[in-house]
């Protein structure tokens, strides 16, 4: 997995709450059996019309906001179902981290597992820094996973909370299903004592 | 300590519980099917690791199987690649497959329980959001994602943060006409999408005990759609009598040892939850909703809201946006809303006991000639059932189409989609922007509620209905 321990970066606001991952990632292109190429169908619905054509009224599509890697947006973002697909698509459209009040227990596990992080900050704080990133160009974060804070270089400056060992993972960009390996014999151990509980 | 019945589930699966780091937690039963499961075996062969417990995994083709003849090829070359990935991976990897054409073919969340494989006390995992179905049987269920799915492969183990535990409890029982979809969206509308989130729901009550496995199955389906990581209810004889003699349920001395671990699976009278939600289910009426999002819901005797009248500036405009994707304006009776297709399907709503509640209300009528409507059963085996009680006469006779099973226009992955601006009654679980469809508009309902407004024409209280 990619580390992640710092990040500076453009913001692109989405000021839209319970965006669910049917509209990170539309159904038809999930039936790709690779874990790449999915940024360019990202928001498809949202980001193009049905004849194909860009929607320039669309915030993603809009000149100012090209190479944003910081998407900011509203309260239980990645609800609904648990495609890993959206992340993909996000992470491959560019995205390194999501600003957002709250997100969805799967696609936030989700984000992790793929160098992408989903930064949990109040409700008026996300307010502000939408604000921010409508009415300034190029208006940019540093996203700091090593100090736990957002910061804009004016002035602003938020702290999150995040998991230790979900931090310290994506830090390291540590494969976690090594990690577990690492404990075969704890998990013999425990199909030994089970046995006969289990199908 | 007294505890919760997810709390002993928990404790029973503790492979390692290092300080500071999540637990490891023991998975008893891996369901895979073929969206999600790709990119995980590829992930297994790029790192040269097995499949640790084949015989704790079982896979299905469900997601975008078409639901017209099976004796076709199918016709879509990336969907049928897919199936044809899954087939590959089973075969590589010694996983038993229940292929299109098998007997047992279904909705991975029908087939389960359906085949006795989802048994009280396991941890039960799937890339899959809809697992949470799986808890009707006092299970640990849960979906997770395509990386979670490989780790599980890899170790049957996946480390896991302890949720915060939810009791919500339905005192009374249902009135006639209303049911478990009807009490799952009553409590979306009541906590919210995001209410659940961070944890694992307990139903219980009164309400939750008279429900049939079918109907406590509805019920935890849509926990996530609440947002909660699982939902949950504890085992009792209705559990017992639904798995007796099922395929892989225990059989003789096996049964009876299994029987004595299930009966302990309950709260104890004294344990605490996190939160503690009421309901009155003598007060519950049918359901539908009227936006983009499950928790955009009201009783069928009501309007869809006014905008503004919304509690945050947020909410105002997101019902704002939801009224103009739904087409809908504000305070129209939503007995009132014509519909142009119908939806009988889905792990939500399209076990047997949903077909027959559904086929009791269209018994004798035709469907509105305005409208298309079809049903699609969750499983070979529900189909197979239904067509023995003549059910399938019944919805072929008054105009409903009749299909194979699959997941089909719950999410539109296959060739079964709305058309834009095509409005659904729908038995399925979301209803968000294009979910069945691009510009397709969803309303929510349960299966009874479905068949009704296929006959009207609009969404109508079934529980005025004429049973012929």
């Amino acid at each position: 997995m990619k580390p992640f321990r710092t990040h500076t970066g453009m913001v692109v606001p989405l000021d839209r709450a319970n965006v669910d991952t049917d509209q990170i990632i539309p159904k038809q292109f999930l039936k790709r059996i690779e874990r790449t190429g999915f940024g360019e169908f990202l928001f498809y619905d949202w980001r193009f019309e049905p004849s194909g054509e860009l929607k320039l009224s669309f915030g993603l599509n809009q000149p100012r906001y090209r190479g944003a890697s910081i998407l900011v947006t509203g309260k239980n973002f990645g609800c609904g179902s648990s495609r890993e697909h959206a992340p993909w698509a996000l992470a491959d459209f560019g995205f390194r981290a999501i600003i957002a009040p709250s997100f969805a227990d799967i696609f936030a596990n989700n984000c992790m597992k793929n160098g992408l992080l989903p930064v949990t900050l109040a409700e008026e704080v996300v307010a502000a820094i939408i604000e921010q990133a409508l009415s300034n160009e190029t208006y940019e974060l540093t996203v700091d996973l090593e100090a736990r804070t957002v910061t804009d270089g004016r002035g602003m400056s938020a702290g999150f909370v995040i998991d230790d060992f979900q931090r310290n993972c994506l830090i390291e960009g540590l494969d976690d299903i090594g990690l577990t390996m690492l404990h075969e014999s704890d998990i013999a151990a425990y199909e030994a004592k089970r046995a006969g509980r289990i199908l | 300590m007294p505890g919760t019945l997810f709390e002993k589930l928990w404790d029973a699966h503790v492979v390692r519980q290092p300080e500071d780091q999540p637990t490891l937690l023991y998975i008893d039963l891996h369901l895979v099917h073929e969206v999600t499961s790709p990119q995980a075996f590829e992930g297994l062969r790029v790192a040269n690791r097995r499949v640790r417990r084949p015989d704790l995994t079982v896979a299905t083709a469900d997601h975008n199987v078409p639901t017209t003849d099976r004796s076709l090829p199918i016709a879509d070359p990336i969907g049928a690649k897919q199936i044809d990935t899954l087939r590959q991976n089973c075969v590589d990897f010694g996983i038993q497959l229940f292929d299109i054409n098998s007997p047992e073919q279904g909705i991975v969340h029908v087939i389960g329980p359906e085949l006795g494989l989802t048994q009280p006390g396991l941890t039960i995992v799937c890339g899959d959001s809809h697992t949470s179905t799986h808890g009707a049987f006092g299970t640990l269920a849960f979906g997770i994602g395509t990386s979670e799915v490989e780790h599980v492969l890899a170790t049957q183990c996946l480390p896991q943060n302890k949720p915060r535990t939810m009791l919500v409890e339905v005192s009374g029982a249902l009135p006639e006409g209303v049911t478990a979809k009807d009490l799952a969206l009553g409590i979306i509308g009541r906590i919210g999408t995001a209410g659940g989130t961070g944890h694992v729901i307990e139903y219980a009550g009164e309400a939750v005990r008279g429900l049939s496995m079918e109907g406590r199955m509805t019920l935890c389906n849509m926990s996530i759609e609440a947002g909660a990581r699982a939902g949950m209810i504890a085992p009792d004889e209705t559990t017992f009598a639904y798995l007796q003699g099922r395929r892989f349920a225990p059989k003789g001395a096996a049964w009876t040892e299994a029987l004595a671990y299930w009966q302990t699976l309950r709260s104890d009278s004294d344990a605490h939850f996190d939160r503690t939600i009421r309901l009155d289910a003598t007060t519950l009426e049918p359901h539908v909703t009227w936006g983009t999002s499950p928790g955009m819901v009201v009783p069928v005797t009501g309007c869809v809201p006014d905008p503004a009248a919304s509690v945050s500036d947020a909410d105002r405009r997101a019902s704002e946006r939801a009224l103009e994707y739904m087409a809908l304006t504000p305070l129209t009776k939503i007995q009132d809303i014509q519909i142009d297709r119908v939806f009988i399907g889905s792990c939500t709503n399209a076990r047997i006991e949903d077909l027959r509640a559904a086929a009791r209300v269209v018994k004798g009528y035709r469907t509105r000639s305005s409208v298309s409507a079809m049903v699609v059963p969750g499983s070979q085996a529900v189909k197979r059932a239904a067509e023995a009680e003549g059910l399938d006469r019944i919805f072929r006779d008054s105009g409903f189409e009749w299909r194979e099973a699959g997941c089909s226009m719950c999410l539109g992955m296959n060739a079964d989609i709305l058309q834009p601006g095509e409005r659904c009654a729908s038995t399925s679980n979301r209803n968000f922007e294009g979910r069945q469809g691009r510009g397709g508009r969803t309303h929510l309902v349960s299966p009874m509620m479905a068949a009704a407004a296929a006959i009207t024409g609009h969404f109508t209280d079934v529980r005025e209905w004429e049973f012929k």
